[in-house]
């Protein structure tokens, strides 16, 4: 028998990221729940009473923020995951699967806001679109009066966020596919006769589902309680539930603020609902698929199914990219008049004016993003180190539901509270706990991206190292480290893209004083300089590209003697 | 300081006069206060929406370090209330010093908030900064009632404001000029006029401009208001309002987030009108791209509402010689010349500029205004702001009416 | 029980018993004396991975083994296994894919005081040489054909300087010709460096080859 590390050892990495995660989400609860009951000293409040529900619940057009919020979660979800699961049945294992799986995968690197800046500017009616086919098709010389970006029902938000959620699923999916027997079972339905979808969805669909649930509960509970997609393309009157919570924090009343706190409960409940919702339509939806089953119907003809499934991605492909085109057109625009389909003049003085109004902000940003990240690397990696070490553990699935944690309760439900935390111990508006806050979302990202590379590493490298004679550590610095070199530096990258792109976090727990990349960026999508609003979306964009580069360039550096390295993924 | 603190807030207006000639003899009290400034770090919070604000903030943090070793950090809010509200919550979580906002963009509504509970620096301060001589008293009476509120000196008047609309002439020759003239260019061009959605500022200043157009009374809005009359007062404003959100862009289910927003939308064709509260705007836009050349200004007959914005320091702030030094460099002519140029930003200043000496007169006569900007003759007549009361109650009936906000 | 005292030298597997859940996967109660080959025969999930990995230290808590390991007169059961001194091959040779041939030698080779790093290289070139690749320190593993890679894997293992050898189908990726080249080469180089061999296989081959005896699972 191997010698186990004591128990504190083993424990203490879980331990302490648990801590990290658990405790900002936990204490954020409860420190949102008091105010919302009235009680919040610090602004006079000590009576505990309903009234912040009340007054809630009473303000104008609540009712329909909260069917917003919540039909645009779902049908944003419920789209997402349609797509993906007919392109991945549709396709899998061709040569279009894997061009639109290197399209696919960069674009999980696009924060929400700048995505949604980007396609706003293709799709409303002065966009690029319109632009394009006027006035030669469309016989406009003046943008039509379309309701498209702030529409009512929220379609366009619905879209911008099936657009962002999409690779994420995929990816998901993707990551998913190989832990279970569907590509060999999906093979013998193919081989008894049956189409690739159908096969897909008898065969597969039931193995990979339970693997990708928590992901796709949490783009549920991200989607009705977003609050930057929904300023940037979502209804304004009334707008969803999140970013009329946001509204009342801001107001000078601070009444409001004991509001906004039962605002930040009924969001929660919200969310909770949505994923009732959805668990049942989970058991609607399998009990018509199991008498499906049975039926034997091969569902051969599935051509046209399969052609659109590839439409629908390849569209959103086409969109993302337009959407990023737009944004460097306009990035680089000193006038731009509709409906000329090209700027009248290019400039790069909304570049270069970034060196003196920006620098502050990606010095900001970049120090919350580092630190966060590489702070999740490290944790992260001695948790799936000490694994390696104990062997296979039960707490291991425990472990990876509570890595889900921040990604199903909604952001403005606990950060309300975390807040509060952090003005009464006086960290607020310091970089340290935004820092902090951020990693609570870094470490799950890093934690999916890196658990899977690490446990995929073939484990009888580590015993013919260890019965060479190599000591634990030699192990984990010159095999398991070298050899994870790239997914390491992607690990990275993705835990940077995370924390840049975080909105919320970083409005809230930054009180104002710390701003972002992505703050500047969703407060000037909404000013008078799109050239300026699009050279902060990119920005958003390039700082984790640069990750992504490293995640490529180095291991080739490094390796580039090793055959056997390189060819792998 | 304990003088300043005694003096009775009456008399304001006679201090002016006062430090005017003191000023010219070296007051030895501000050179106190710039050598208590030097080496403070000073967070002002000031909206953050419009890059060339920014820039002009960057450059008066800078010229503010080099000239008085003042560090600036310029806190990009995107709504003062925020501000407010965080100024609110550190005096009942019984922080009185080393508050977290050292000076405040701010007028209107959030002012009276913090005076009305006592949370701005000591009345007066704003009549002690040596730049304060040359403050337009008599020309602009916003500088000392902000909103009808009497400033008491608790807050520096910082730049002027004005309702300008704006109109591309190339698309549009002969823009209306009165809000009857806009509604019936509304019915007949549907989908080209709209207003930011309130509560933005600039939204519920067009809903006061109707407001005080079509009120029956307008000595009404210099009161608070009466809750029993008010279904009454603001009647002809939402009948207003009806007639025209039919024909309004995107017919009224959507509204453009803030000022700047419409102002795109007028540069994209949407709109054939949009309206700004700096008469500068639109010069400064077209200099900058983001409008054609083609645009010109205009206002309605018989006057548009106008006010003036201030910064005003908290009562917590640890660092008020240093807010106090950028609140007077803010004020000074070269940097109120600056702020002027459509170029650098076009925020009109609140200075007298008759009363400035020859060479700080010649700054502001070398400004090129732009094709533009509106003349000081052709602006017509300011019509005061309503009683801040008037601002929150019809923006909850605005939200109240069209589905809240 | 009162236990024999186990001989001096070799691999001792003393009442070795591996369940898992309820059921008996392994029971072996031997004696392998150095440059003795131990064939172990059995069907795929026979358990006979799961011996060397409790041999070599690795078996999953899921499994409940009981009995001891000795080695050359230690006990091992209860050491971690940097410290148990018995090398394993497994069925593919598992090179180190980012270090050259000559780093995955060195990486094998014991660090001794007053060995420089002249001394250690010269020991893998001749580690290669003796093995007919010579010349290869510089080279990619991913270069090298399985034969040659499997060699390099059996002298990465000789130069860590293990006590036993533990092979885990070492052959089976290789076609006939190559297999039985190795073959020899392995059990040559045990016997002339006196290592008992536990050689787990299904190829009736390898175990005819082995010459030993063979215990079936």
């Amino acid at each position: 028998m191997a010698r186990r590390p004591a128990l504190l050892q083993r424990a203490l990495p879980s331990v302490v990221i648990l801590i990290l995660i658990a405790g900002p989400v936990g204490l954020g609860l409860a420190a949102t729940l008091l105010p919302a009951f009235g009680y919040l000293p610090a602004l006079g409040g000590s009576a505990v009473s309903l009234d912040p529900f009340r007054a809630a619940l009473s303000e104008p057009g609540i009712a329909r923020s909260l069917a917003l919020s919540l039909g645009t979660g779902l049908a944003a979800t419920a789209v997402s995951l349609a797509i993906v699961a007919l392109f991945t049945a549709a396709w899998f294992e061709t040569r279009v699967f894997r061009a639109m799986t290197r399209f696919l995968s960069p674009l999980l690197s696009v924060p929400h806001a700048a995505a949604a800046i980007g396609l706003a500017f293709v799709i409303a009616p002065s966009g690029l679109i319109v632009r394009l086919l006027s006035p030669w098709a469309t016989g406009l010389d003046r943008p039509p009066d379309l309701l498209i970006i702030h529409d009512p029902l929220g379609l366009t938000m619905t879209a911008g966020l099936i657009a962002k959620e999409v690779p994420f699923l995929f990816l998901m999916t993707l990551a998913a596919l190989p832990q279970t027997e569907a590509r060999r079972h999906m093979r013998i339905a193919s081989n008894l006769g049956y189409g690739r979808i159908a096969g897909f969805f008898k065969v597969a669909l039931p193995q990979i589902y339970p693997q990708i649930r928590l992901p796709i509960l949490a783009v549920l509970a991200y989607g009705t309680s977003v609050v930057d997609v929904a300023r940037i393309l979502g209804p304004t009157i009334p707008a969803p539930l999140a970013p009329r919570i946001i509204d009342w924090m801001a107001d000078a009343d601070p009444a409001l603020r004991l509001q906004a706190s039962a605002g930040a409960v009924v969001q929660l409940l919200l969310s909770i609902g949505a994923i009732l919702i959805w668990r049942f339509g989970e058991i609607l939806f399998s009990r018509i698929a199991r008498s499906g089953w049975s039926s034997g119907r091969r569902h051969l003809r599935d051509r046209l199914m399969r052609h659109s499934a590839a439409a629908f991605v390849g569209v959103l492909i086409a969109a993302m990219v337009a959407a990023l085109a737009t944004l460097v057109l306009w990035s680089l625009t000193a006038g731009w008049w509709f409906p000329q389909a090209f700027p009248s003049a290019l400039t790069l003085r909304h570049w270069t004016g970034l060196y003196s109004s920006g620098s502050q902000l990606i010095a900001d940003t970049l120090l919350i993003a580092l630190p966060a990240a590489l702070v999740a690397i490290a944790l992260i990696v001695w948790q799936l180190e000490l694994w390696s070490r104990t062997g296979p553990r039960r707490s291991r699935t425990a472990f990876r539901r509570l890595m889900f944690l921040p990604l199903l309760v909604p952001q403005i439900s606990f950060l309300f509270g975390l807040q509060v935390l952090f003005l009464v111990a006086g960290w607020d508006g310091t970089l340290v706990a935004v820092a902090l806050t951020h990693l609570v979302f870094v470490l799950p990202y890093v934690f999916l991206a890196l658990s899977d590379p690490w446990d995929h590493l073939d484990p009888r490298l580590a015993k013919v190292a260890a019965s060479l004679g190599a000591s634990q550590n030699r192990i984990l610095w010159s095999i398991r480290l070298p050899m994870l070199l790239r997914p390491l530096i992607v690990a990275a990258a993705i835990g940077f893209a995370v924390s840049i792109g975080q909105y919320l976090p970083t409005l809230m727990i930054g009180a104002g004083r710390i701003a972002t990349i992505t703050t500047e960026s969703v407060v000037l999508a909404s000013g008078g300089s799109r050239s300026v609003a699009a050279v902060y979306a990119l920005l958003q964009l390039l700082l984790p590209l640069l990750g992504f580069l490293l995640a490529s360039v180095v291991p080739a550096i490094a390796f580039r003697h090793r055959l056997g390295l390189r060819l792998q993924r | 300081m304990s003088l300043k603190r005694v003096m009775p807030i009456a008399a304001a207006l006679a201090l002016t006069a006062t430090l005017a000639q003191a000023q010219s003899a070296k007051d030895p009290s501000w050179d106190d206060v710039t050598a208590a400034a030097r080496g403070q770090t000073v967070y002002f919070h000031a909206w953050g929406g419009e890059p060339r604000i920014n820039a002009y903030i960057d450059w008066a943090a800078s010229e503010v370090k080099d000239r008085y070793g003042v560090t600036v950090k310029h806190v990009k809010v995107t709504d003062t209330a925020g501000t407010v509200t965080q100024i609110v919550a550190e005096k009942t979580a019984g922080r009185i010093t080393g508050g977290t906002v050292d000076l405040v963009w701010i007028n209107g509504e959030n002012f009276n908030t913090l005076k009305s509970q006592g949370l701005l620096a000591e009345p007066g301060w704003a009549q002690t900064l040596p730049n304060w001589a040359y403050v337009d008293v008599e020309g602009k009476p916003t500088v000392l009632s902000d909103f009808t509120v009497p400033t008491d000196g608790q807050e520096s008047p910082w730049g002027m404001a004005k309702l300008v609309f704006m109109h591309d002439s190339s698309r549009l020759a002969e823009p209306p000029h009165s809000l009857d003239a806009l509604a019936a260019y509304a019915a007949d061009h549907p989908g080209r006029v709209t207003y930011p959605q309130p509560p933005n500022f600039y939204g519920s200043t067009f809903l006061k401009q109707i407001l005080i157009s079509k009120i029956d009374d307008r000595s009404k809005q210099e009161q608070p208001v009466n809750p029993d009359r008010f279904d009454q007062d603001v009647a002809p404003l939402f009948a207003y309002l009806d007639q025209i959100h039919p024909n309004l862009w995107r017919k009224a289910e959507a509204f453009p987030a803030n000022a700047a927003a419409m102002r795109q939308l007028l540069a994209d064709g949407e709109l054939d009108i949009a309206f700004t509260f700096n008469p500068g705007d639109a010069s400064s836009a077209i200099a900058n791209g983001e409008l054609p050349d083609t645009v010109r200004s205009f206002v309605l007959d018989g006057g548009t509402i106008g006010n003036t914005h201030f910064v005003a320091i908290p009562f917590n702030s640890s660092v008020k010689e240093g807010a106090k030094v950028l609140a007077n460099f803010l004020l000074s002519p070269e940097a109120q010349a600056r702020k002027q140029d459509p170029a650098v930003w076009g925020d009109p200043t609140v200075l007298k500029i008759s009363s400035l000496p020859e060479s700080e007169r010649a700054r502001f006569e070398a400004i090129d205004l732009g094709i533009a900007t509106l003349g000081p003759e052709d602006l017509g007549p300011t019509l005061p702001e309503p009683h801040p009361s008037w601002v929150a109650a019809i923006e909850k009936a605005w939200a109240a009416r069209y589905g809240g906000s | 029980m009162a236990d024999p005292p186990p001989s001096p030298s070799g691999l001792k597997l003393d009442h070795v018993e591996i369940n898992l859940e309820t059921r008996r996967l392994v029971t072996l109660d031997r004696r392998i004396a150095p440059g003795d080959v131990l064939t172990v025969m059995g069907d795929s999930g026979s358990g006979k991975s799961s011996l060397l990995d409790f041999i070599a230290g690795f078996l999953d808590p899921a499994f409940r083994a009981t009995g001891q390991v000795w080695l050359d007169g230690t006990e091992i059961t209860t050491l971690p296994p940097q410290e148990r001194k018995v090398g394993l091959m497994f069925q593919a040779p598992l090179l180190f894919p980012h270090m050259s041939v000559g780093e995955n030698l060195l990486f094998g080779l014991n660090k001794i005081k007053g060995r420089d790093n002249g001394q250690r290289r010269a020991i893998a070139e001749d580690a290669l040489r003796d093995v007919g690749l010579a010349g290869f320190f510089d080279r990619d593993p991913a270069t090298l054909s399985g034969g040659q890679q499997t060699r390099v894997a059996l002298m990465r293992l000789l130069l860590a300087e293990p006590g036993a050898l533990l092979l885990d189908e070492p052959f089976s990726s290789l076609d006939q010709t190559r297999r039985a080249d190795l073959r020899n080469l392995v059990f040559s180089k045990a016997r002339e460096q006196g290592l008992p061999v536990l050689l787990v296989t299904h190829d009736p081959d390898d175990a005819e080859a082995a010459g030993g005896d063979v215990v079936r699972l």
